[in-house]
């Protein structure tokens, strides 16, 4: 008979032995060795059935095929881009992943991508090398001009963007700010500078209370101060479902 | 830096407002910490914001410079630490570092603030030596204003080794004399862009105004240094502005100061 030792919805430290005996399963961020299961990472543990997974409440963004996320050029190569994604690994932006035209040979990269420049791009593939292939091909996914990038916790995402975007959307309809949120922590906004600093502040408590419940509640107590308007949370699940959400992933 | 990320910067700073949210003349909200290195005579953690730098002051006993035999030795050095900011580089010290410690250094000593007649205890032989060191923790623009209002800080709380009767120093053990200050230097840097005049600039908007000049006051009517930077010429009434600023700015800091003892 298998025994759980460490309790659901407790945080594990790697090397802790989660339960005892063949009858549960490791799955992300667990693995098994003999008869038990242990954690090999610092995180939340989540008991689905019979299967044990971890959430990860720290440390860097790991990628993921399809994730949206927004990265920097650091490098331009012989046939495409190497872009910083806030993870150990960097991304590689093939030629044919970077524009609808057609690039002749040997011509000037830096007419799509100069060194620095920001870009929403999606993970394509990632092998089990690490090596990560993205994609600016596809709905919002572009180079980004102007703005500003701030960086969260990429752990803390979820929460920022909120159940199916209502977060986003309520803090871009509070402040009229355009925000995207990508995977890996990096945020990119742009609006009205005294709107945008009203953003940040939002974003940055978000980051630091999403553990606490009423978070929603307490975010638009914030920014109906800042800005002075009143915010419709019905009106905003309305709006939703046909809203672009460049958000990629929600919890 | 991203050439759109300073235009954008540029742009908030047009409509008068800055990227996180302060006026134009605004300084970060300060905190003032000292002694908190137990080794060092004195020390100071300030933090404007969420940038932080620490400075330490070591005082020994050591013998006169040939040409100075009654002055005793004031010596400023900056360090900026690689752990503070990903583009701080170990090596050789940097014209940043070299830049901050030289103007906070002329700060101290041309406003005679540390009498360094006082420091001598035998001509010739032995006078007290103070060394000031100063490391940004956490780099976010703005290093020569937090630096040499950590090293005053320091400087103030500073206290003495225990001199025995034999000659020699015990370093364990302070006495309760402090050094003292003839003056409070307080370096403000002024950035300028277009017609704008900031104080307290973070990293992002160093790299976006055109010039800055660092004055350094020791009190509503007094400058005792002044340092320019950037490439972008100022006109006499840009200076007189910027100065303006710098007193009204170097006020506020003095009032935070005077609470540190």
């Amino acid at each position: 008979m298998g025994e759980l030792i460490a309790k659901e919805r407790t945080i594990v430290v790697p090397g802790q032995v989660i339960a005892k005996g063949m009858d549960f399963l490791p799955s992300n961020g667990t693995y098994r060795k003999g008869e038990d299961v242990i954690a090999n990472r610092l995180g939340m543990l989540n008991v689905e059935g019979k299967v044990l997974k971890t959430t990860q409440i720290s440390g860097r963004y790991i990628p993921q095929q399809g994730d949206t996320i927004i990265g920097k050029v650091e490098d331009i190569l012989m046939s495409g881009w190497r872009l910083d994604i806030n993870s150990p690994y960097s991304a590689v932006l093939p030629l044919k992943d970077a524009s609808f035209d057609y690039i002749a040979k040997g011509a000037d990269l830096t007419k799509y991508f100069r060194l620095e420049d920001f870009a929403v791009a999606k993970i394509t593939n990632v092998t089990s090398q690490n090596l990560v292939d993205i994609t600016v091909k596809g709905p919002g996914l572009k180079r980004l001009r102007g703005g500003r990038i701030i960086k969260v916790s990429p752990h803390k995402v979820p929460r920022i963007i909120g159940k199916k975007g209502s977060m986003v959307s309520m803090m871009k309809k509070a402040t009229d700010c355009k925000i995207i949120v990508g995977q890996n922590g990096l945020v990119w906004l742009e609006g009205e500078p005294g709107m945008e600093a009203i953003t940040v502040q939002a974003i940055k408590k978000i980051e630091r209370e999403a553990h606490i419940s009423g978070l929603t509640d307490r975010v638009k107590k914030f920014l109906e101060e800042k800005t002075g308007k009143t915010i419709n949370l019905e009106e905003l699940q309305n709006t939703n479902n046909n809203h672009n959400t460049e958000e990629g992933e929600t919890q | 830096m991203n050439q759109e990320m300073k235009e954008h910067v540029k742009q908030a700073l047009k409509q008068g407002k800055r990227l996180d949210g302060r006026a134009l003349d605004e300084i970060r909200p300060i905190k003032i910490q000292t002694g908190i290195i137990s080794t060092a005579e004195g020390s100071a953690k300030v933090k404007f914001g969420d940038a932080e730098v620490l400075a330490g002051v070591k005082m020994a006993l050591e013998k006169p410079y040939p040409d100075t035999p009654e002055d005793g030795v004031l010596m400023v050095n900056a360090e900026l630490l690689p752990l503070s900011s990903p583009e701080f580089e170990a090596g050789p010290p940097s014209i940043e570092s070299i830049e901050t410690a030289r103007v906070i250094d002329r700060g101290i000593r041309e406003s005679k603030t540390i009498d360094t007649k006082g420091l001598c205890l035998e001509k010739g032989e032995k006078v007290w030596s103070v060394a000031v060191d100063i490391v940004p923790l956490n780099f976010d623009g703005n290093l020569i204003d937090m630096g040499g209002l950590a090293a005053i800080a320091a400087i103030k709380t500073a206290r003495y080794p225990t001199l025995n009767e034999d000659g020699s120093v015990d370093y364990h053990k302070r006495s309760e004399n402090k050094l003292e200050l003839a003056n409070v230097p307080i370096p403000i840097t002024v950035c300028k862009l277009g017609d704008l005049f900031i104080v307290d600039p973070t990293e992002q908007e160093e790299k976006a105004v055109d010039t800055r000049l660092t004055i350094t006051t020791l009190d509503e009517n007094t400058i005792c240094a002044l340092q320019k930077g950037g490439d972008v010429p100022l006109k006499v009434e840009d200076v007189q502005k910027m100065v303006e600023l710098a007193f009204k700015s170097a006020g506020e800091i003095r009032k935070i100061l005077a609470e540190v003892n």
